[in-house]
């Protein structure tokens, strides 16, 4: 089984983030996306079933983002492959998913992984489209996953209304919630052997997709960015035998009682 | 005027409010056209056209309820049809999903997670919130049919009513449609409280509730405030409450009138789907909590005394 998990190098989530004068993400001082990790974490677990499974991590992103791909192949897995290209700055989700789908066809695999979303732009577009571009189905926002020998992936979703058991059959895509299991902490033998292991760089001419259709010829703009104003400053009271009194009161002014 | 496509999906029994709300919002932007299948019978067209819709389409097949793929199929041929100015979805997990295969199909961009649509000069704008809600930001697609993907609460549904054309069509799926198969549903049992997404007034417990048989006491505070309840990911993780009920970046986000953290620290995650609750109130034990930083009402103290003392209090004054 031919496995390709895509990453995605972000900003971590407790840092302020930073923009560019052109309404980009600075993307220096990031890390995997916390959530792609339960993405690895479930190709991992199919190489403890399936013998013969081969892991690639695939990511999209600037010279920074190998090492999200690092990270990955300390937690485990065969392979890393790296897109990088000074054009592929300021992409959106499709520009991002016809790059992720061009590599993913040089990649040919069985079954792709992803997470729900990433922490940073949290589309949840980018598995969808991944599908929509390799004509394959996909089963999204997976809190479980199985695979059968007779080649079909079977998830639990998770729906508001509702749980639903759906079925595909390979080559599928398949992304991830946080319900899907606890991802490993990588070894540190796990972070010396991630050293060693191949990580190769292509650029947007090695997989024939054409400059002008990404990067700044995105299908959105932004055209304003603005920092939420923080909220007021709140009325902080200890509990000295009144707590609960005094915030039904303060409830009742509010109207909500 | 031109065609706006509102995906109100799979109707059984009454239209849902976040079909309303895309109504309210699409009105904005032209003549909605909405997209459906299931019990679209006369009191569903009645619904949808008082809320604005001019035309009523729907899909005569139960395929899309087995092949989720197939909304999209129905969409792109309308969409060839119409030339609409924008097609709009929820911003659910299904909704994503259908707009994100849509707008590779169209060749056009896409936004998600929009918490506003207002018509511009160079077609609709966006407004999202973006990094756990820290900032706001407005965007436009520049390229192809904008499919747009709407946050449910985004706006509230106001009526306009006019009397729908209905028109009904087949759908023929090709075999790639039918690759991803529903192969069971189950449905949630009702708890009798409002929805957790739609709730005016969410009460939301944490850790520092300790167990299971504690999220009893949120449930009798919910149930005194007309609420929802919701809880973090350490409470459900613990399984101390459903998944469904969890508040932020991987659970559900909230945007009520009055949100009250109980036992919750406020963990940047958790506050990915709160911090845009009007009024917010926190009850925990530590003053250092980084929940106080967002609460508009604290108290720091132990909730099990606090939450009791609360329910006597609000009984007292109902009384
Ligand atoms: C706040 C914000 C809002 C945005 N809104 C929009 C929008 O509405 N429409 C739009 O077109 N773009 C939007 N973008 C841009 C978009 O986030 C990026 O283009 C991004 O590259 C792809 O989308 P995502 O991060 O949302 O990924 P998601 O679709 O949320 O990611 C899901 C999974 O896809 C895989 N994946 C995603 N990106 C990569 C990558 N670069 N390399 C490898 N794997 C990857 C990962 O497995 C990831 O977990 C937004 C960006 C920000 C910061
Ligand atoms: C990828 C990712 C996604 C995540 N998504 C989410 C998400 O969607 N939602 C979410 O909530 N979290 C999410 N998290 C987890 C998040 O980081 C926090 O771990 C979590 O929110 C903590 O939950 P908590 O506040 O209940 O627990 P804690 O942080 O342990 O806080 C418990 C609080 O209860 C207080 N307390 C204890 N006893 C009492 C008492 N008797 N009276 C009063 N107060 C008391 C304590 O002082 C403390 O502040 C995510 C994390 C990751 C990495």
């Amino acid at each position: 089984m031919n496995i390709v998990v895509c990453v995605k190098y972000v900003p971590d989530t407790g840092s302020q983030p930073r923009f560019t004068a052109e309404h980009r993400v600075d993307r220096a001082g990031g890390r995997l996306s916390e959530l792609d990790e339960y993405a690895v974490e479930q190709a991992l677990r199919v190489v403890d079933t399936v013998p013969g499974t081969r892991v690639t991590h695939l990511t999209v992103g600037p010279p920074a983002a190998a090492e999200a791909l690092r990270r990955a192949l300390a937690m485990g897995g065969d392979a890393a492959v790296h897109v990088s290209d000074d054009a592929i700055a300021g992409s959106d989700a499709p520009a991002t998913a016809l790059i992720l789908a061009a590599a993913l066809r040089r990649l040919s695999p069985d079954l792709v992984l992803c997470a729900m979303a990433s922490t940073d732009g949290g589309t949840s577009l980018v598995p969808a489209m991944l599908a929509e571009h390799l004509e394959m189905p996909q089963l999204t926002f997976a809190s479980e996953m199985s695979l059968d020998e007779g080649g079909t992936v079977r998830i639990r979703r998770e729906a508001a209304s509702e749980v639903r058991h759906l079925a595909a059959g390979l080559p599928a895509v398949v992304s991830v919630t946080d319900r899907i299991g606890d991802p490993r902490y990588p070894s540190f033998k796990g972070i010396m052997a991630a050293k060693k292991k191949p990580l190769e760089t292509w650029s947007l001419a090695d997989l024939g997709v054409p400059a002008g259709r990404v990067g700044a010829a995105a299908a959105t703009v932004v055209d304003q960015i603005t920092a939420r104003p923080p909220r007021a400053a709140g009325t902080i009271v200890p509990d000295e035998g009144e707590g609960g009194r005094r915030l039904a009161g303060f409830l009742s002014e509010q109207k909500f009682i | 005027m031109s065609d706006v496509l509102v995906l109100v999906g799979h109707i059984a029994g009454q239209v849902g409010k976040p079909g309303l709300e895309l109504l309210t919002l699409a009105r904005r932007l032209g003549d909605p056209v909405v997209v459906c299948a299931g019990e679209a019978d006369e009191a569903a067209v009645e619904t949808l056209g008082r809320y604005g819709a001019e035309r009523v389409h729907v899909i005569e097949s139960d395929e899309p309820q087995e092949y989720p793929v197939a909304w999209v199929r129905a969409l792109a041929a309308l969409t060839a049809d119409v030339r609409p100015v924008a097609v709009l979805t929820e911003s659910t997990p299904d909704g994503r999903e259908i707009a994100a295969r849509l707008s590779v199909r169209l060749d056009g961009g896409v936004l998600t997670d929009a918490v506003d649509v207002q018509a511009g000069p160079d077609g609709p704008v966006v407004t999202q919130w973006a990094f756990a809600a820290g900032y706001t930001v407005t965007s436009r697609v520049v390229r192809g049919v904008p499919v747009i993907a709407v946050k449910p609460n985004a706006v509230v549904p106001s009526e306009a009513p006019v009397t729908p054309s209905v028109t009904r069509g087949a759908l023929v799926l090709e075999e790639a449609d039918r690759r991803t198969r529903v192969v069971s549903r189950t449905a949630r049992e009702s708890t009798g409280r409002p929805q957790l997404t739609e709730a005016d007034i969410v009460v939301s417990g944490g850790r520092g509730l300790g167990g299971a048989e504690q999220f009893a006491l949120l449930e009798r505070l919910a149930d005194a405030l007309g609420g929802a309840v919701g809880a973090s990911r350490a409470a459900v993780d613990s399984g101390w409450y459903p998944h469904t009920h969890q508040v932020g970046q991987t659970g559900v986000t909230v945007s009520p009138q009055l949100y009250l953290a109980v036992g919750i620290s406020g963990a940047i995650q958790h506050r990915a789907g709160m911090q845009t609750s009007k009024t917010i109130v926190a009850v925990n034990k530590d003053a250092e909590a980084p929940i106080f930083e967002l609460a508009d009402y604290g108290v720091v103290g132990d909730l099990f005394e606090v939450v009791p003392q609360l329910l006597d209090e609000v009984a007292r004054r109902r009384a």
